[in-house]
């Protein structure tokens, strides 16, 4: 019935029907609903079932736990620092009533521009924005405001991955490049104490908190010196100040292993990361250097900040990684590693995630660059020995 | 006492048609064909008119190039009919067989008093040298190539493959003819599985015998040769397939070229999978007969296996190296709504986002022949390597070839491989990449470019 209802419609996007400049739109939506029945003409006669939007819907199957907590704990925060006692449901439904808009605003801003730019070259809409659309709600503050987001969207979409070629063409990972530009063009909105937890109600949901109101996150407090007012229980439940997915390491393990056990992300990133970090963490810990922050145990590192998600969710990004399978220990040892060192040691940040992995992204090609190179090697001198 | 390779990488699954060893004869067809497109790499000259009576072994149509490679007929018979392409390209040349079958004597052969040169002119002459093909490039061997050894694979690991096991029972003693005179020419490798250790294949003294166990595509000589002796760039091999190598034992024996094959037809849309013997040339709808289901859905028919054959029909030939026929369901009428997100418990994926890692090794699939997926850049990394059991970097291997960059091509090891060697690659990528059909323009061109 679906079916007869495309073949009526599909003439008017064809070349010279009336809707054709909606081309990409009509596609898009067809191969959603359908799956293509075009068979092989050449090579293998049979296809594995896998493809890229199953790869990308189990990527945000695995975003959701992270997700469905962030919206319960904007609740939570809000009614704590108001005082007020409320149900999980109430709780839950005031962070959900906040963080919809923006992934509305991340989906409608990004896939709109990726529907015009496959018109535009005559292609078939990809689905790498599935995920990265969802993301980039989860690694803002809750107090972003709107137009800043869609902003954000439309630079990172344009360029950190339309100018390249698209999907699968990009150096850095979309997602964080939205949340450095925000970073570096809307500092004041970014970070600081004031913007961690939302301060509106909406629909009669949730609390009016004065504006001057601040609440610092677990790391924010290390790094102004200040004594970390989350307890460990608290940083690994996710019951904390933060961007909207990214506390509750909980969450973020489910997501892991729905990744891990699909194969959809590489362990060796993954555990790599945690390892560099765990060093790193433990190096300053034995240093002797006496801040607040360098002296955070190594374990409350890997829990705090954006480091779990990011190392979940973003080193293991398949095209911005390193791609050989020796070069991921390295890069993800790296990434942990540099993501520590630049919270120690950076006086006026207290976050080093977002900037190690976007670091570690320009240098994945070169770390993947020695391995190809050492087999390139090994096959030249073969040939000078006969 | 033969090497054991351990193949870790690859990718073993079943599907339904499996041919069922018993073996039964095809009677004799009207008509014949050879298609000149079978041997890659080869530009034509005809050496016949329509209407002309050639005997079988006697030759079609030689190599422009040195003019030496005889490209024979299977039967003998009349010439029917020349089929041309666009710019006279050479398709077909049909012949209609005679009722009682004549063949061209090549006279009889002593092993021990040949040398190589005259080994290669006979195989020349008689149309078998034809048969042989080299690495680099993955061509129809050249007749002026001085190779560094000659490379059987006496398995296939593909789906729906034909068994060689089978195929040579009461064909052993030709089969070490045949590797004898090829040890004439240059030095001779087999490639066994651990199941043929103990068959009566064995013991070959003039070939060194290597053990394969593992996955697909651990039967492909490509990966054989990698394993035992890399070409390097300047260097030549050969390789011919087992059942071909009987050809030439029969030849030895009795000085005649008999081009009669024992395939599999199999595939789920086949009611009976067994095997047939039949002769290189013979029409797909003789082999076909009577044994398809009744037709319920489109069907496609391939010359070969599903992930190395191609798409055929009943109105085509048996190829000149296909070892098997296999029907499976076309797919192009099969709706299936959002598909993406569903289930798919009857599908096979070696991703654990579907379900058929909880089947065990032995359930049998039937996919159709749909790609399951528009063509997309590629995005997952690993997932060629997987599969890939040789020294070399597949993807990076891939992206030199689409962006024509030939040097890198030549740093990361073009030379070794050959499309099939991606069949397996191909049909896991998540991309939908036409590997076979990428690999297979990039050596053409590298050929050219070296030419």
């Amino acid at each position: 019935m679906i079916k007869n209802f495309l073949d009526k419609i599909r003439p008017n996007f064809e070349e010279g029907g009336k809707l054709s400049a909606f081309r990409s739109v009509f596609e898009g939506m067809e191969t959603f609903l359908m799956v293509p029945n075009t068979t092989s003409q050449v090579g293998v006669s049979i296809h594995d079932a896998i493809d890229s939007k199953r790869i990308m819907s189990f990527v945000v199957i695995a975003l959701l736990p992270a997700l469905l907590f962030g919206m319960f704990n904007i609740g939570y925060q809000n009614y704590q620092a108001a005082g007020v006692e409320a149900g999980f449901l109430t709780m839950f439904l005031y962070g959900f009533m906040v963080t919809l808009p923006k992934i509305v605003v991340s989906y409608a801003v990004g896939l709109g521009i990726e529907f015009v730019v496959a018109q535009w070259k005559h292609e078939e809409i990809q689905e790498g924005y599935l995920v990265t659309g969802l993301l980039i709600p989860m690694i803002v503050p809750v107090g972003c405001p709107l137009w800043m987001l869609a902003i954000a969207v439309a630079f990172s979409v344009i360029f950190a991955k339309e100018i390249y070629g698209g999907t699968g063409m990009n150096i850095f990972n979309p997602a964080l490049v939205a949340r450095a530009f925000l970073f570096f063009a809307y500092p004041g909105k970014m970070s600081g104490d004031s913007v961690w937890v939302s301060k509106e109600s909406i629909f009669g949901l949730g609390n009016d908190l004065p504006d001057a109101f601040t609440m610092a996150t677990p790391l924010g407090e290390a790094g102004s010196g200040a004594a970390v007012t989350s307890s460990f229980t608290d940083m690994v439940t996710g019951l904390m100040p933060g961007s909207i997915g990214e506390t509750s390491v909980i969450a973020i393990a489910i997501g892991a292993a729905i990744l891990l056990w699909t194969r959809i992300a590489s362990w060796k990133t993954m555990v790599s990361t945690f390892i560099g970090g765990a060093l790193a963490g433990f190096l300053f810990n034995v240093s002797g250097i006496d801040t607040a922050i360098a002296q955070m145990p190594w374990y409350e590192h890997l829990v705090t900040g954006g480091f779990c998600f990011g190392a979940v969710f973003m080193a293991t990004d398949p095209v911005t990684s390193a791609r050989t399978e020796n070069g991921k220990y390295i890069y993800g040892f790296l990434i942990g590693a540099l993501a520590i060192t630049i919270r120690v040691l950076n006086p006026g940040y207290a976050e080093g995630m977002m900037l190690a992995i976007l670091f570690m992204n320009m240098f994945a090609p070169l770390i993947d660059y020695f391995f190809v190179q050492s087999n390139i090697n090994k096959r030249a001198k073969r040939a000078k020995l006969q | 006492m033969e090497r054991l390779y351990k193949i870790k990488k690859g990718l073993d699954f079943k599907l339904e048609g499996e041919a069922l060893f018993s073996l039964h004869k095809v009677s004799p067809s009207h008509e014949y064909a050879i298609a000149p497109t079978d041997f890659h790499g080869v530009v034509p000259r005809l050496v016949v008119k329509e209407g002309d009576h050639v005997l079988a072994g006697s030759p079609l149509f030689v190599d422009k190039a040195t003019e030496k490679i005889h490209f024979v007929s299977p039967v003998s018979g009349k010439v029917k009919s020349i089929e041309r392409g666009e710019r006279r390209k050479l398709l077909r040349i049909r012949i209609e067989a005679d009722k009682v079958q004549e063949a061209k004597d090549f006279g009889p052969c002593d092993l021990n008093k040949y040398s190589g040169e005259k080994m290669k002119r006979l195989l020349l002459e008689s149309g078998l040298f034809a048969f042989f093909r080299q690495r680099p490039y993955d061509i129809t061997a050249e007749a002026e190539g001085e190779p560094k050894a000659i490379f059987i694979s006496a398995f296939s690991k593909m789906p729906l493959a034909a068994s060689f096991s089978f195929v040579a029972q009461d064909q052993e003693e030709d089969f070490k003819t045949g590797v004898k005179a090829l040890a004439k020419m240059a030095k001779v490798y087999i490639g066994i599985s651990p199941e043929q250790i103990n068959s009566q294949l064995l013991p070959i003294p003039e070939a060194e015998i290597s053990v394969f166990s593992g996955p697909n595509p651990s039967g492909n000589v490509g990966v054989h040769i990698n394993h035992v002796s890399p070409v390097n760039k300047g260097e030549v091999v050969w390789t011919l397939s087992p059942e071909e190598t009987i050809f030439v034992g029969r030849l030895i024996r009795t000085g005649k070229v008999d081009l009669t094959r024992r395939i599999a037809v199999a595939g789920s849309e086949v009611k009976t999978p067994v095997y047939l013997e039949t002769k290189v040339g013979a029409p797909v709808a003789d082999i076909l007969k009577n044994n398809l289901k009744e037709e319920t859905h489109h069907r496609r028919i391939i010359d070969g296996n599903p992930l190395v054959g191609r798409k055929s029909s009943m109105e085509d030939f048996l190829g000149a190296h296909t070892t098997e026929i296999c029907v499976i369901p076309e797919g192009d009428d099969v709706h299936e709504l959002f598909g993406w997100i569903a289930p798919r418990l009857n599908e096979f994926s070696t991703s654990r986002s579907y379900f058929s890692w909880l089947s065990g090794k032995s359930k049998e699939y039937n996919p159709d022949c749909r790609i399951k997926g528009g063509q997309r850049h590629i995005i997952m990394s690993g997932e060629y390597d997987r599969v890939f059991p040789m020294d070399i970097y597949a993807g990076y291997l891939v992206k030199a070839v689409l962006t024509g960059d030939i040097d890198r091509q030549e740093a990361l090891g073009i030379y070794e491989v050959a499309p099939e060697d991606f069949a397996v690659a191909e049909f896991v990528d998540s991309s939908k990449l036409e590997l076979q059909r990428i690999i297979r323009e990039g050596l053409d061109l590298l050929r050219k470019e070296n030419a």
